[in-house]
């Protein structure tokens, strides 16, 4: 178990990471999911113990690491990019933590390691012959190679195209689970972290804002950064405790009776007769179409239906009542922010 | 004349230039090892020759080791550390290798104290020069490595140790042994410094041939000599060539930008201040002494540069005279002779261009002093001109002619064909083209090449040494080396001096260069 108790790293007056705290159980896959600069980068380093925090506690098993230098520390990484040793083959790559540590039966240990990422066969390959997925799975091996009780990964699909990506997600998924790996797995792709991992703990300019299972994070965003990251309509509105005054004129909403700074889910727009619009644009998603609909008034809406729907064609929009998440105060209650801007 | 025939008049120019003065002088010392009584036979012969070829062996193994323990540190804190004054010290380091070869001698003399001439001094002064050669090459490849290649390693159970050894190290080799071969070459082919620090206790090739063919006479053991030095100069090149060839892995580099940081750990910030002492000792208190030392009697040695000088038979005034005279005609001799080369060889394409490349490359292996001694044995016919005034800016074009081509073959061969395609699909005509898009570019690498050019002819002293027969043909370095030879305080201050003044005269070109380099970053 991974414990991160109050952590802060400042570079000299700006904060990358702010009193973050953050468990990860053995065997649980936690995903960090945020925006570029948000900081998890520099939380895996220091957890890595490449990073020296300004303050707080990184604990594993109940033992504080911040004395235990970074070879030392029985976590692996795999970093963006992969960083895989261009001078070294895809077998030397894959050793060199075996060789480093003096472990036994390195051959063995190699040879194993690169039959569990597929890549058997491409020992003598030199790094620099290997297509993207080929070094992505090199660096992955490389990183189970010392079978680490912790394994961070940042970004590990970044750089590849759509395909691959679904492809060895899953490969990768299924690893996790063959070998009941604890892992902490970095990205900024919401898909990414929802398909691989138990835990989602999503991460704003530092500080940890939210973390649950996918399902919980999806159903109830605590915050408009989180809403707005997984790509909601956040929007002000006054509810009577049946419907809503919005933006988009009055709504069901089972929300508690008052004015609220609210996230409408995707899930909760179908086809229905709550709200008029416009059809102005389309794309087809696989099986559906994604419509855009611009009612009257408010920002447009996405909503799915089955058949091509026409540009400039009317459309009728339902709201699910309890498709409302409530992400903190109305805007127009803040006064301080108004005050700010 | 037809566009062909343009072209080959342009590249005759640089071909009869090398072939006369270069060529040319280099057979008649070859033929001269080998008539006149045999100076192989002399060589081989001689124990105390063979010492000769021994001691500058081995001193240019200890020197290029002893960089390479300065340079590494340095290379490290400059490459991969921010702190304020980074930019300084980078320009400090760089300030010994465009430094004279006689002020940096002359620099150990005024720290070491007149007479304290040993091996000491002349190993310091290597270093002195060439820890440049080490930062700049080593620290250039080190800037642009990936720090997460050494995190890697760390993560998967390396120390630091171990990952310096079993990464960066290996990462590095390639630039490692092209610093160490260029050092090899540069303290193996050491005059001035071995000249004037070394006493002639101790001697290199270089020296000898200088002696023997100056001071004894010697001409076929000067010549034999001469071979045997060429002969190790290619053999070194063409190693380090066929190395530079067999490069190892393609690394993908990063922006210096983003691999530098700021000092950390307490061990970071020691190793920095380390550095810091390092450069300040080696390179700063040297040439701070010189200029302290000219000054012991305020200006007088100054204001005394003006008066005749017996040792001379000139006034110091006109040996700077000469040596401004002798750098503004190298330099415009090599520009022509040098942009003719250059234009030959960046439009050019294929085996015969490359081969005219490295053929223009030559002057630049071959030692200064062999190219002194072979002007000096050669040039009687077909005319005479070895007492003639034009003898040493000729020398000194040889030299410096490398120079502009390697400055200005990139430049031009940088001019994007896009660009080109694009004037034309704006309506530009063929001439129009060049006048608005390549003259541009071109014009700049001549300016900094013409730079490089007269620092180049300032600082030269191997080849002068022979030429300046008629002594009012005195220049800086040769009247500094001679005004060392003298006994007197007098003597000694005029030289700190006039090193003094030459190291100003060479670091304004220098600065003159760089300022167009900064300017030319399209």
């Amino acid at each position: 178990m991974l414990r991160l108790g109050d952590l802060t790293i400042r570079y000299g007056t700006s904060v990358a990471v702010d009193s973050v705290d953050l468990q990860v159980a053995t065997g649980e896959v936690v995903a960090l999911l945020g925006p570029s600069g948000s900081g998890k980068t520099t939380l895996l380093r220091a957890i890595a113990g490449l990073e020296r925090p300004s303050s707080g506690t990184i604990m594993w098993r109940d033992a504080d690491m911040s004395a235990v230098p970074v070879h030392r520390r029985p976590f692996g990484m795999m970093f963006q990019d992969y960083a895989l040793f261009p001078h070294l083959s895809v077998a030397r790559n894959v050793a060199f933590g075996l060789e480093v540590t003096g472990a036994d039966d390195v051959g063995e240990h190699v040879a194993e390691s690169l039959r569990l990422v597929g890549l058997d066969g491409l020992e003598d390959r030199p790094i620099t012959e290997l297509s993207g997925g080929e070094q992505q799975r090199v660096a992955f091996a490389r990183t189970l190679a010392t079978r680490p009780e912790l394994i961070m990964l940042d970004e590990p699909l970044g750089a590849l195209d759509r395909e691959l990506r679904t492809r060895l997600l899953g490969e990768m998924s299924d690893v996790f689970r063959r070998l009941g790996q604890t892992v902490i797995y970095v990205t900024h792709d919401q898909e990414e972290a929802f398909a691989v991992a138990d835990t989602v703990a999503v991460l704003e300019d530092g500080r940890l804002i939210q973390s649950g299972s996918p399902d919980a994070l999806w159903t109830a965003p605590k915050t408009e950064f989180v809403a707005r990251f997984l790509g909601f309509p956040v929007v002000d509105i006054t509810a009577d405790g049946a419907h809503a005054e919005t933006p988009w004129g009055a709504l069901p909403c089972t929300l508690p009776t008052g004015r609220h700074r609210a996230a409408l889910l995707p899930d909760a727009i179908a086809i229905g007769d709550d709200l008029a619009g416009t059809v102005v644009a389309r794309s087809f998603v696989g099986g559906r179409w994604r419509a855009t609909a611009q009612p009257q008034s408010g920002t447009a809406l996405e909503v799915m239906v089955r058949n091509r729907p026409e540009i400039g064609s009317d459309i009728g929009i339902s709201i699910d009542p309890d498709g409302w998440a409530s992400v903190g105060q109305s805007r127009d209650d803040d006064t301080t922010e108004e005050v700010q801007a | 004349m037809t566009r062909r025939r343009w072209q080959w008049a342009i590249a005759a120019l640089p071909a009869l230039f090398l072939a006369w003065f270069f060529a040319y002088p280099l057979i008649r010392i070859l033929e001269r090892s080998l008539r006149d009584g045999n100076g192989f036979a002399d060589v081989f012969g001689d124990g105390g020759v063979m010492g000769v070829i021994w001691f500058t062996a081995w001193q240019a193994a200890v020197s290029t080791l002893l960089t390479l323990l300065a340079g590494l540190p340095v290379a490290y804190v400059l490459s991969r550390f921010r702190f304020p004054g980074r930019a300084l010290l980078r320009a400090i380091v760089t300030v010994p290798f465009v430094t004279p070869t006689v002020v940096a001698a002359t620099a150990f003399v005024a720290l070491l104290g007149d007479g304290a001439t040993s091996l000491v001094a002349i190993l310091l002064a290597h270093v002195f020069f060439n820890i440049a050669v080490v930062v700049r090459t080593v620290g250039g490849l080190w800037e642009h490595l990936d720090p997460r290649l050494d995190e890697a390693a760390r993560t998967l159970g390396a120390t630091r140790l171990g990952a310096f050894r079993r990464i960066t190290l290996p990462l590095l080799r390639p630039a490692i042994a092209a610093a160490a071969a260029i050092v090899f070459l540069f303290t193996f082919t050491s005059f001035g410094v071995v000249l004037i620090l070394g006493d002639l206790r101790w001697v290199t090739i270089e020296v000898e041939i200088w002696r023997q063919a100056t001071g004894l006479f010697n001409l076929p053991l000067a010549a034999a000599l001469s071979i045997i030095q060429i002969a190790t100069v290619g053999a070194a090149l063409f190693v380090y060539s066929r190395y530079q060839e067999r490069r190892s892995a393609e690394i993908s580099l990063l922006p210096g930008s983003l691999t530098a940081r700021a000092p950390r750990t307490w061990g970071e910030k020691l190793l920095l201040a380390g550095v810091i002492a390092e450069i300040v000792v080696l390179l700063v208190v040297p040439l701070g002494t010189l200029v302290a030392r000219s000054l012991t009697d305020g200006i007088d040695a100054y204001a005394s540069l003006a008066e005749p000088s017996g040792v001379l038979a000139v006034s110091p005034g006109r040996a700077i005279a000469n040596s401004l005279a002798f750098g503004l005609t190298a330099t415009a001799l090599a520009l022509v002779i040098g942009m003719a080369a250059a234009v030959t060889v960046a439009r050019g394409r294929g085996g015969l261009s490359q081969w005219f490349d490295s053929l223009l490359m030559l002057p630049l292996g071959t030692s200064a002093v062999t190219i002194g001694f072979g002007l000096l044995i050669s040039m009687d016919r077909p005319i005479d001109i070895r007492a003639s005034w034009w003898i040493v800016p000729l020398a000194h074009t040889l030299v410096a002619v490398p120079f502009i081509v390697r400055t200005a073959v990139p430049v031009i061969r940088s001019v994007p064909p896009r660009l080109r395609e694009a004037a034309a699909t704006l309506g530009a005509a063929p001439r129009t083209v060049w006048r608005r898009v390549d003259a541009p570019f071109v014009a700049r690498a001549a300016a900094i090449g013409a730079g490089f050019a007269f620092a180049v002819s300032l600082g030269e002293f191997g080849a002068t040494t022979f030429l300046v027969r008629p002594l009012e043909n005195q220049t800086i370095p040769t009247a500094i080396f001679r005004l060392l030879g003298q006994p007197g305080s007098a003597n000694f201050a005029k030289a700190m001096a006039l090193a003094t003044i030459l190291m100003l005269l060479a670091a304004g070109a220098v600065m003159a260069i760089d300022r167009l380099r900064s300017a030319g970053d399209f």
